[in-house]
């Protein structure tokens, strides 16, 4: 295409004849080298997946080389500053692009980034080229990072979480079954001493922790050290009478960095094991309270508030997965990963994927639960992921079954909303819980058999039997819709 | 007696169920088995919620396979220890893991004499807290625990 006299024109790759490629001008992406089909990732780049919808017109390749270009070096017209780098290696090279099986007008665009690209450990400056202007930019109707490959030279600049599930479960003293909690309600209004009662009576009933809420940082019904204090007496008094390690989760969340850190030393000086954050607090601040949480032998919960609103959409924003490799990275001990039975979104297989990337050594490639790249964790610490947000005991065969035993279950109004009351509603939790993992233990096949089990547990735990009574046939079956679209056939393989 | 809804310690697995039979304990030590962990015996009078190390009764059995002996270690130790806190543990190695996978409570005391929670007023409206175990209260090897 690059012959003779010609102008640059239409040449559907690189040029390579450097007078031609840095005339002043707009060239294509594809021809500026952001486009390179044969193009073979190397050890330490990054790949991304994006799902793209290029506008009416645009050329899919054209497309992903925009995204490419737009997410590394590129600018909307030739510079011949340029030339002063090296620049080839500074730009993103989409190497492979392909249409989502049945989503007419939408492709899957594979993009490799050099590791130079990439501050160490920082997530912020990761996710300021991934997901920045890219995501505005006009040729497309929408673009989706579905997930990433993070090379282990990559991973190793991040200390990931600070306590890590294995040294959580060591510190509380809890093996061999799913942690228990519930989350604080209502939400909103309750007096500190009021909370604190809730707190109590939970823990002593039977749960191992209690949550605060996303939304409650210290508002005028409540300041947080107020709650800090009535919360921590309730913590210890529960733990007296019963004999185990029990904590709440102290969200430490407020409006800058220095709050936070204020609170959080607070909380360690109340003996809490542990502090919660909320996703939007933002990349920078959750990496920094992930290094106080280190130096202070604190367990560290992330709440993902916020995240529906780019993470739902299967067209447009950022898959789950790929927050969850960020956020392990970044550095949390929980995080919530979703339910697939409770109220909130969730495609079961989906789910599933998330809490793979929350607690593999190595995640491996899986397409039917949307993982499309292997990934080496290089020994980095496990996050606990937590399923939260309208369960009940009568579904404990179920979230055993999909999540196996590394979980936080929490049970918020399925444990305060008991009609005998919160202490009533935590026993029946627990019971049923420690019954389920008994029988799946002597081989009983829970997914067929747990509605039995349960039943049999109820005849000793009048509790439970009210909680079935109550809640057993409440589901959330509405259709997903974050799926995956991936037929599992080697033509996706990467 | 203890107040909370199970009248006893909760720590472990299956505290809120009804006392294990020999039979299910069985069970569940041929589940860990089968997925390659190592079991022991461990044993204390103090049951304080952070006394993590409690007394090894004999080494892990890490080459031990046979369900039927690890469950005669338990009874050795049930007679041996009658009135203490006995609890079976399982070690998974795998890397990554290399901690416990499973612990439950196989033994307890007659009576169960739990934890007093200490307050120390400090600085504002701070407070201090121990939780101190009745059990504790005389010394080491004259606790006969929950006997008296």
């Amino acid at each position: 295409m690059e012959s003779g006299t010609e102008s640059r024109g239409d040449a559907p790759t690189a040029i390579t004849d450097s007078k031609k490629r840095y005339r002043a001008g707009v060239l294509k992406y594809r021809q500026m080298g952001y486009w390179e089909p044969d193009y073979q990732p190397k050890a330490t780049d990054t790949v991304c997946l994006f799902r793209i919808t290029p506008q009416d017109g645009v050329d899919p390749v054209e497309a992903a080389a925009a995204v490419a270009g737009e997410s590394s070096t590129a600018t909307w017209t030739v510079v011949w500053t340029d030339r002063l780098t090296a620049c080839d290696s500074y730009r993103a090279k989409a190497f492979r692009v392909e249409p989502v099986p049945n989503n007419p007008g939408q492709y899957f665009a594979w993009v490799a980034y050099d590791i130079c690209l990439f501050e160490e450990g920082s997530i912020a400056n990761m996710t300021a080229s991934l997901i920045g202007n890219v995501f505005s930019f006009k040729p497309l109707k929408a673009a989706r990072l579905e997930d990433i490959q993070v090379p282990p030279a990559y991973v190793k600049t991040f200390k990931g979480p600070p306590t890590g599930l294995i040294v959580e479960r060591e510190r509380l003293d809890k093996f061999g079954r799913p942690l228990l909690g519930a989350t604080t309600k209502p939400k909103l209004g309750l007096s500190a001493r009021n909370y604190g009662r809730v707190i109590y009576e939970g823990l002593k009933g039977g749960l191992d922790f209690m949550k605060d809420d996303e939304n409650i940082n210290s508002q005028p019904f409540m300041h947080w050290r107020d709650r800090f204090l009535y919360v921590m007496d309730a913590v210890n008094k529960a733990s007296a009478a019963t004999g185990e390690v029990k904590g709440s989760y102290l969200n430490i969340t407020a409006g800058t960095v220095e709050d936070m850190y204020e609170r959080a030393e607070f909380a360690k000086e109340l003996g809490s094991v542990i502090v919660m954050i909320d996703l939007v607090i933002g990349w920078s601040s959750i990496q920094s309270m992930s290094n106080w949480a280190r130096r202070n032998d604190m367990i560290l919960h992330l709440h993902r508030a916020g995240h529906g609103t780019y993470t739902r959409q299967k067209n447009h924003g950022v898959s789950f997965r790929v927050i969850a490799k960020w956020l392990r990275l970044a550095g949390v001990d929980h995080m919530h990963a979703g339910t697939a039975v409770g109220k909130l979104e969730g495609d079961p297989l989906t789910v599933q994927g998330y809490y793979n990337v929350c607690r593999d050594s190595f995640t491996k490639q899986d397409l039917t639960r949307g993982i499309f790249f292997d990934q080496d964790w290089c020994d980095l610490k496990k996050v606990m992921p937590v399923a939260s947000g309208g369960i009940h005991a009568g579904q404990m065969h179920q979230l055993l079954d999909l999540f196996g035993d590394d979980v936080c279950l929490q049970f918020g109004g399925g444990t305060i909303g008991h009609p005998a009351g919160i202490q009533a509603g935590a026993v029946a939790n627990r019971v049923a819980l420690e019954a389920m993992v008994k029988a799946r233990n002597e081989g009983v096949d829970i997914r067929t058999e747990g509605p039995e089990v349960l039943r049999k547990a109820a005849r000793f735990c009048t509790p439970l039997q009210q909680a079935l009574d109550t809640w057993g046939d409440i589901s959330f079956n509405y259709t997903p819709t974050d799926s995956s679209d991936f037929l599992p056939t080697a033509a996706v393989a990467h | 007696m203890m107040t909370n809804p199970t009248g006893r310690i909760t720590q472990g697995q299956f505290s809120f169920l009804p006392e294990l039979t020999d039979a299910e304990i069985t069970l569940q030590i041929e589940y860990g088995l089968k997925r390659g962990y190592a079991w022991s015996v461990e044993y204390t009078d103090d049951p304080h919620p952070r006394n993590t190390y409690w007394e090894m009764f004999g080494m892990p059995m890490f080459d031990l396979k046979d369900a039927a002996g690890v469950l005669m270690e338990l009874q050795n130790c049930r007679k041996t220890f009658p009135h203490h806190y006995i609890r079976l543990m399982a070690f998974d190695s795998t890397r990554g893991i290399e901690s416990i996978a499973m612990s439950f409570i196989v033994n307890r005391p007659e009576k169960e004499p739990g934890f007093v929670l200490e307050r120390q007023e400090t600085r504002g409206r701070s407070m201090r807290y121990t939780i101190r175990s009745y059990a504790a209260d005389r010394p080491e090897g004259e606790r006969g625990n929950g006997k008296a």
